[in-house]
């Protein structure tokens, strides 16, 4: 009872007050907050927009879930968008050049994508394990750079080839694609989905079934006792970092097996920070997460539907953001107020029990 | 040794009466009345959780009482504000110094009360006559972290009387002073006291308070439950008053030292940071099984170090550790545990437990390689249902008053959570323990069952490390007694001889070789053994105070083990 309080009041708190200062922010720009709300709602049943849904958060989520990682132990590893642009990069340039059979082709892709993502965290971790240069830092720097060296992989002199006014790397073969599940007209669900909550299944199963897992909350919350308890606080560093730059590698990889199927200039971008709001959302739980990507990604679709009926599609960032804020500040409030609530309760059960028994020793 | 009283017929300088304070859920304070009268140093008596705290943010103006009135002067007053409560004249001395290291004494003390007499000559003036009255005899431009503890102290007493107090609350002046300091302190607080200033003196170091105190209050459990005459009560007495119960004592009886060498250190050196002073130097010990081996000495002389480099914590520069009769000197903190060493850190809050996480998660921790925790396999899997129940086993073997495995470790009080590490900690059959300050911030209650339990573990042949600040655990516990100053271990003592004070001019580099003097290593005999309690001392209340709790409804229940 406590503890689904506990775990579900602050979301609802914070979702809800985030759609007050929405409709706040509508009424002072002159719309309807009922329409929106309503257009917001029907827009899932429409055209491709629930199939959509999924594939983005499926996407979102593995963001969500390299972030976590990292998370648990403190670590804020800002460098998900660099790691799974270049890894997404050098997937596809491995992709579009290897010869495999189906199914093993797909599976290196994959693999390449996760090393070169942890290798591009791991320069952040070594950084900080052997240095103490701040992980935040490294890994700003970390995505410029990723950011020029894309540039130069997919240089037509390099490994590009140019289409049209686009430059992007050769394609994949059907060899090397992830494929999907048609919904007909309703769209393509990515295969990558399946993937994605594999991934989620194995992080909860890591955080809380196995010493690795309790190493690395251990460090989270006190790294102090965590060094007396026997856990290498250096090699966990490194390890979380590559785990997080290992899960980050995938992230671009739904659109690049599932879609796109080459790497360009165009590939979006931008899904390493949405990834920092969606664990921020989620509590780095591997369930939270989840409801947060896809709450990410129906806002994310909301915005289009609200650029059909008129209303500012801005609205939509409003929302975002609030709802991150929120979140963020319902949940500081209610961990304390549960705690102050568990001490006092631990007190007055302990006053019941002791009532008794205290009275025999004095008699 | 106790001044003469000032005349009974002198107005009470701070009055309370009545005070009830409830948080959400708890009562820290209910009905609690105190009277000091002006010119007196009366003690408040407590344990850890008892409500003095409570009761002196109140006087002080950081909390509100729910009920009951203050009165200063006769006066009744409302503080809303420590401010309120300096401008009545009362002034607080945190047991934590509250002095900023970089500025000077001059400017620590002016600090916030420009207002008084500028930051000039009055200023200076005005400290220099105040530093005569507290005895504080360095310049005032020196910088406070060129100062030590004592005079730490003075300056923090100096700050108050600047800012006009005539009262002063000294919240466990003593914790963090050797044997010698404690006497200077007093003296000083005997010639303050001359010159009409009043003293509220927190501690639960009954013998100090027995030695300074004019009057006593003893609070138990939330409430005042009595007066005392320090000329007449005895130390036992007045600790059976706090506890409501018959008194553990630290002394264990038959040797159980074998032969059998456990813990072998020898030549450890640690070098201190940027070419200070080695933090160790040539440290050589033995521990055998069944031996508890006591490590005297004032605090930041090595002996954080010396553990935290047994445990690999740290990395020594050289010298070797030898576990039953292994080398570890290079292996990891975790290789160590598994090896067989208990560690029960000196700080449970920042070494030994995680708040936020489940008693039972916290069970896991410093285990999570080894069973009945561990599965083992390359997964490390865990197994969450055994971790539940041996966390079980230690909350029923150890006593850890909690209403459940699950409830988080930040919810126990420190007595209990300083058990479960206990527990934790002897868990899985250890060959040494490292108890480093076991009983540091834990009532009697929880004390006494904490001694119990490492007797019984060294009765089992356990070899234990002791490092305490509590010289009497330390005599009573320990088979061999070793003292060290500046990273080294210069001096042994024999426990069966060697009394608080000669250990104490040992720690402080003063004397010479302790232990010869052959003094018994009983308390002091009782000069009143029949004389009870005197209540009434202080014109407070009529209560049972006969040491067995009267009429007082139990309310935490920390009744002896």
């Amino acid at each position: 009872m406590t503890r689904v309080r506990t775990v579900l009041l602050p979301p609802a708190l914070a979702i809800v007050f985030a759609a007050l200062l929405c409709a706040v922010a509508l009424l002072i720009s002159g719309d309807s907050p009922l329409t929106a709300l309503r257009v917001m709602i029907t827009q899932v049943g429409e055209g491709t927009t629930a199939i959509d849904i999924l594939n983005s958060g499926a996407i979102y989520y593995i963001a969500g879930l390299a972030v976590a990682i990292g998370f648990q132990m403190k670590l804020f590893n800002i460098g998900i968008e660099g790691q799974y642009r270049l890894a997404a990069c050098v997937a596809a340039i491995v992709g579009g050049t290897l010869v495999l059979p189906p199914v093993l082709h797909t599976i290196v892709i994959l693999l390449v994508a996760m090393v070169v993502g942890a290798a591009w965290a791991g320069i952040a971790a070594l950084l900080k394990a052997f240095r103490g240069v701040s992980e935040v830092i490294s890994t700003i720097m970390l995505n410029f750079l990723a950011t020029g060296l894309i540039a130069f992989l997919i240089r037509p002199d390099s490994f590009g080839v140019l289409r049209g006014n686009n430059i992007s790397t050769d394609p994949i073969p059907p060899s090397g694609q992830f494929p999907g599940i048609s919904f007909g007209s309703s769209g393509t669900l990515f295969g990558m989905v399946f993937v994605a909550a594999l991934l989620g299944l194995g992080y909860a199963f890591l955080l809380d079934r196995t010493r690795f897992g309790f190493e690395l909350k251990a460090s989270g919350e006190s790294d102090t006792a965590a060094t007396a308890g026997g856990v290498n606080a250096r090699r966990m560093t490194i390890i979380a970092l590559l785990m997080s730059g290992a899960v980050a590698g995938l992230v671009g990889l739904p659109e690049l097996v599932g879609r796109d199927f080459a790497y360009t200039l165009t590939s979006p971008q931008g899904y390493g920070f949405t990834g920092i709001a969606v664990a921020l959302l989620g509590r780095n739980h591997p369930f939270g997460i989840a409801l947060g990507a896809l709450l990410w990604a129906f806002l994310d679709k909301s915005a289009l539907a609200l650029d059909n009926v008129g209303v500012p599609r801005e609205i939509v960032l409003i929302m975002q953001g609030s709802v991150v804020l929120s979140v963020v500040v319902a949940y500081e409030i209610v961990r304390r107020y549960e705690l102050a609530a568990e001490q006092r309760r631990v007190a007055a059960q302990l006053r019941a029990a002791s009532a008794a028994p205290a009275e025999e020793v004095k008699a | 040794m106790v001044g003469s009283d000032t005349g009974t017929d002198a107005e009470f300088a701070v009055e309370l009466t009545g005070i009830t304070k409830r948080f959400p859920g708890v009562v820290a304070n209910s009905d609690i009345h105190l009277s000091v009268r002006r010119g007196e140093v009366h003690a408040l008596c407590g344990e850890n959780g008892a409500g003095k705290s409570t009761l002196m943010k109140i006087l002080y103006g950081m909390q509100q009482p729910d009920e009951g009135t203050i009165a200063v002067d006769g006066k009744p007053v409302r503080f809303r504000s420590p401010s309120d409560a300096i401008r009545a004249g009362i002034g607080m001395v945190h047991q934590h110094f509250m002095l900023a290291d970089n500025l000077t004494v001059l400017e620590n003390v002016v600090l916030g009360a420009e207002a008084m007499h500028g930051i000039g000559a009055k200023a200076r003036k005005r400290i220099a006559e105040l530093s005569r009255t507290v005895g504080l005899d360095v310049g005032h431009d020196v910088l406070v972290e060129r100062l030590g503890v004592a005079d730490r102290q003075r300056v923090e007493i100096l700050k108050v009387l600047y800012r006009g107090a005539r009262t002063v609350i000294l919240d466990e002046p003593t914790a963090v002073l050797v044997p010698q300091e404690v006497e200077e302190l007093f003296e000083t607080v005997r010639n303050m006291r001359s010159e009409g200033f009043t003293f509220l003196f927190i501690s639960h170091k009954l013998d100090e308070v027995r030695a300074i105190a004019d009057s006593i209050t003893v609070i138990r459990r939330g409430t005042s439950v009595g007066t005392a005459d320090p000329h007449t009560v005895t130390t036992r007495q007045l600790a059976e008053m706090m506890v409501g119960s018959e008194l553990p004592t630290p002394s264990t009886t038959d040797s159980t030292v074998t032969d059998r060498e456990v813990l072998r250190v020898s030549g450890l050196q640690l070098p201190g940071e940027a070419g200070g002073r080695a933090l160790l130097a040539d440290v050589d010990l033995v521990v055998r099984a069944g031996e508890v081996l006591g490590i005297a000495g004032v605090e930041g002389n090595g002996q954080t170090e010396l553990v935290e480099t047994i445990m690999g914590m740290r990395r020594a520069a050289s010298g070797t550790i030898t576990l039953s009769g292994t080398d570890i000197s290079r292996a990891t903190t975790l290789q160590r545990r598994e090896a067989g060493i208990g560690y029960i850190p000196e700080d449970r809050t920042r070494h030994g437990l995680l708040a936020t996480q489940p008693l039972w998660v916290n069970r896991i921790l410093g285990h999570q390689s080894r069973p009945p925790v561990s599965r083992g396999g390359p997964l490390g899997l865990l197994d969450r249902a055994a971790a539940r129940r041996d966390t079980e086993r230690i909350v029923r073997e150890f006593d850890v008053r909690t209403p459940g495995v699950d409830v988080p470790a930040a919810a126990l009080s420190g007595g209990n959570q300083q058990k479960l590490v206990v527990g934790r900690e002897l868990s899985g059959d250890p060959v040494l323990l490292i108890a480093s300050h076991p009983t540091r911030g834990v009532d009697v209650g929880a004390q006494a069952g904490i001694w119990a339990e490492l007797r019984r573990a060294r009765a089992a042949g356990l070899a234990v490390l002791l490092i305490s600040a509590d010289l009497d655990e330390l005599i009573g516990l320990s088979d061999t007694i070793k003292v060290m100053l500046r990273g080294r271990l210069v001096a042994d003592a024999d426990p069966a001889t060697v009394t608080p004070e000669e250990l104490g001019s040992a720690m402080t580099g003063a004397g010479g070789q302790p232990g010869g003097a052959g003094a018994p290593p009983e308390p002091p005999p009782d000069p009143h053994p029949d004389d009870g309690v005197d209540d009434g001392a202080g014109g407070g209340r009529h209560r049972a105070a006969d040491g067995t709790g009267g009429t007082q409804e139990p309310r935490t229940g920390e009744s002896t083990a």
